[in-house]
């Protein structure tokens, strides 16, 4: 019991990072990032090359992998996204889904790597930790952990930092942000660096559990319910509706008949969406005329 | 160069605008009759994927071009429409009443989804649909009893005045007909009260509620005509698959039928059709060509969704009415020969208009 718990929370806690890695994107430019999970894909490929093809010691790779994700993120942003600001949401989750899918087939072009499953040779693989009857693997410890760092630091980012605070304010209102002086463009780019980079992470803890290939990214569509459990838009929402998501697919699989997991995230979020529209901490605010 | 004068309401609201409409059309229409007569079964099999497809693609426009609601879940519409179908045949129920039947079941679904939809909208409603699709893919595997699992279920030939119409031939003009009657549908439902609704709501849901229109009434209207026309196109998909199986109808076609109308070109008609030969053609020239390129790219499996992404990618970047807006304007340039200007269709200017203070 107490097991299935612990391993619903480290899935949760994937979930909950990409959750905020889209949440981040859509609070501050009001985009959807529908390839999030392909992102999470790529830096999870990227670090595979990095190791395999130019063999870089892993603490190395990782840290080049995030850099290099952040700014390809925010490379993106200034080439794809900032053509079609404005239009409506449906263009650009459309673009981001033609590119996940570019990224997607992509990766499956590159020589071996591509069409197989990899191993993420981490450190800490297959390290098993046993309190008593309790068994727990140290990469779900490190998945915890790693989620409790980076909330940490995005909650310093946008509680005491200058840059943090100007995110805030575009979210509001971005012209008025935008009158009072804060570059909104360059935030924009800012911020989408930032989400690839922490979908290159939840990749990067990823993939000692599934391996990292082509496919991995469609973990990411358990993520939009855990977002919209939260209530998109909300960073600390994120993060609760991933744990309940992960709970509730850990606790479906352990209980319910075989099938009813993978679709117990889905059968939460419509209840969630029927009961409160707007999520669980999801901000409600009215049309003012 | 023609100028349309019109003098009464009956000549704005006519189909067939000009002369030149009712050649083409009808030209069109010629060679899709004589083609059974010229063309082998490949050919015909084809042509027949390309209408279903349109099909469905018209029901997804209905809603996403025309009302302005996202649905990633439209694969689920598709999969009860075809497994419907399926099974009433199956049980001796006449070809047309089963496609009768898939379209009215399909519907009654999609104004089940389409009532919680109503509460929500942009993002919410993008998730909700993906949901639901997901919980009808999973509800084919599991109902091993009705719809054979994932072992597939195995679909009869359609039968009509007890003649079993099987073979390319028929079902091409079965499938023929129902394009036919379903674009002449939508064509009169979008001159009528009730497409105006819908446009009107799309381009503007408060204007449209000051109007008079009632929002819920009338997206919930567009959900169950989007569903059962998507019903009808999975009723004709499952005499052509003639095996059905739940990975059919799992999000990745959901995909598809939005990459459809979106490259075809985002509210137009002609945009469902042409995004469906896009769809369709695709992968056959990917595997005509792919020895033409280097071994590593043409061998990978990942080359047809990397196409479909760069294409989507280009069509959203450089041209967002898709392959419909591309033909009008090379048309207009012709229609106005030597004074067209570059910039005359260009979309306007438009700046980040906040979904979330709606």
């Amino acid at each position: 019991m107490l097991q299935v718990v612990l391993s619903g929370l480290a899935l949760g806690c994937i979930y909950a990072l990409i959750a905020l890695g889209f949440t981040l994107v859509y609070k501050a430019t009001e985009t959807v990032n529908f390839a999030q999970g392909d992102f999470m894909m790529l830096g999870a490929m990227v670090t595979v090359v990095l190791t395999v093809w130019l063999d870089f010691p892993i603490w190395a790779a990782v840290i080049l992998a995030v850099v290099g994700m952040t700014g390809f993120g925010a490379l993106l942003e200034r080439l794809a996204i900032r053509p079609v600001l404005g239009q409506p949401q449906f263009t650009v989750i459309m673009l981001t889904i033609g590119l996940g899918y570019i990224l997607r087939g992509g990766v499956t072009m590159l020589p071996t790597i591509g069409t197989r499953t990899n191993v993420v040779a981490m450190p800490y693989q297959g390290q098993v930790w046993t309190f008593g009857s309790v068994a727990i693997s140290v990469e779900q410890v490190m998945i915890v952990v790693m989620t409790l760092l980076l909330c940490g630091a995005l909650f310093v980012l946008f509680r005491f930092t200058k840059l943090g605070i100007a995110m805030q304010a575009t979210s509001q209102n971005q012209i008025a942000a935008y009158y009072m002086g804060i570059p909104v463009k360059r935030l924009n780019a800012i911020v989408w660096g930032l989400s690839i980079g922490m979908a290159t992470i939840a990749g990067i803890l990823l993939a000692p559990i599934t391996f990292a290939h082509a496919n991995m990214g469609f973990i990411a569509l358990k993520a939009f319910p855990a977002a919209i459990i939260g209530g998109f838009g909300s960073l600390p929402g994120a993060v609760l509706g991933g744990l309940i998501i992960g709970l509730v697919e850990a606790l479906a699989g352990f209980y319910l008949p075989e099938g009813y997991k993978d679709v117990a995230p889905y059968v939460v979020v419509l209840i969630v969406l029927v009961v409160r529209p707007t999520g669980i901490l999801g901000e409600r605010l009215g049309k003012k005329v | 160069m023609r100028f349309l004068f019109k003098t009464s309401y009956e000549a704005d609201i006519r189909l067939a605008k000009h002369a030149g409409h009712v050649f083409w059309y009808g030209l069109l229409m010629a060679v899709l009759v004589a083609a059974p007569f010229t063309l082998g079964a490949y050919w015909l099999t084809q042509m027949s994927m390309v209408m279903i497809y349109a099909i469905a693609g018209l029901g997804l426009m209905l809603l996403s071009g025309y009302t302005g609601l996202m649905s990633v879940g439209h694969a689920a519409f598709l999969g009860v429409g075809a497994y419907t179908q399926a099974l009433l045949v199956g049980a001796g129920v006449p070809f047309p009443l089963a496609l009768l039947a898939a379209a009215l079941v399909s519907g009654a679904v999609g104004v089940v989804v389409g009532l919680p939809a109503l509460r929500v909208k942009g993002i919410y409603l993008a998730i909700a649909t993906l949901a639901f699709g997901f919980i009808v893919e999973e509800i084919l595997v599991r109902w091993e009893s009705v719809t054979g699992g994932n072992g597939g279920l195995p679909v009869d030939t359609p039968s009509l005045f007890g003649m079993r119409l099987s073979g390319a031939v028929p079902l091409y003009w079965i499938v023929l007909v129902v394009t036919v009657l379903v674009t002449l549908l939508l064509l009169n439902l979008l001159r009528s009260g009730t497409g105006r609704a819908f446009i009107a709501i799309r381009d503007s849901e408060i204007s449209a509620q000051s109007m008079g229109i009632g929002l819920a009434r009338y997206k919930t209207m567009s959900f169950a005509l989007s569903a059962a026309i998507v019903g009808i196109a999975g009723g004709l998909y499952a005499h052509q698959m003639r095996y059905l199986s739940p990975e059919q109808f799992g999000v990745l076609v959901s995909i598809d039928l939005l990459i459809l109308i979106v490259i075809g070109g985002l509210g137009s008609l002609h945009g469902a059709f042409f995004g469906a030969i896009f769809l369709i053609a695709t992968p056959q020239l990917i595997s005509a060509y792919k020895a033409w390129l280097p071994a590593a790219i043409g061998q990978a499996p990942g080359i047809l969704t990397f196409v479909y992404g760069a294409v989507l990618v280009a069509v959203i970047l450089f041209e967002p009415e898709g392959i419909y807006g591309r033909w009008r304007k090379i048309r207009t340039y012709f229609e106005l020969f030597p004074i067209y200007r570059k910039g005359m269709l260009r979309r306007e200017r438009t700046f980040q208009k906040s979904e979330r203070l709606k």
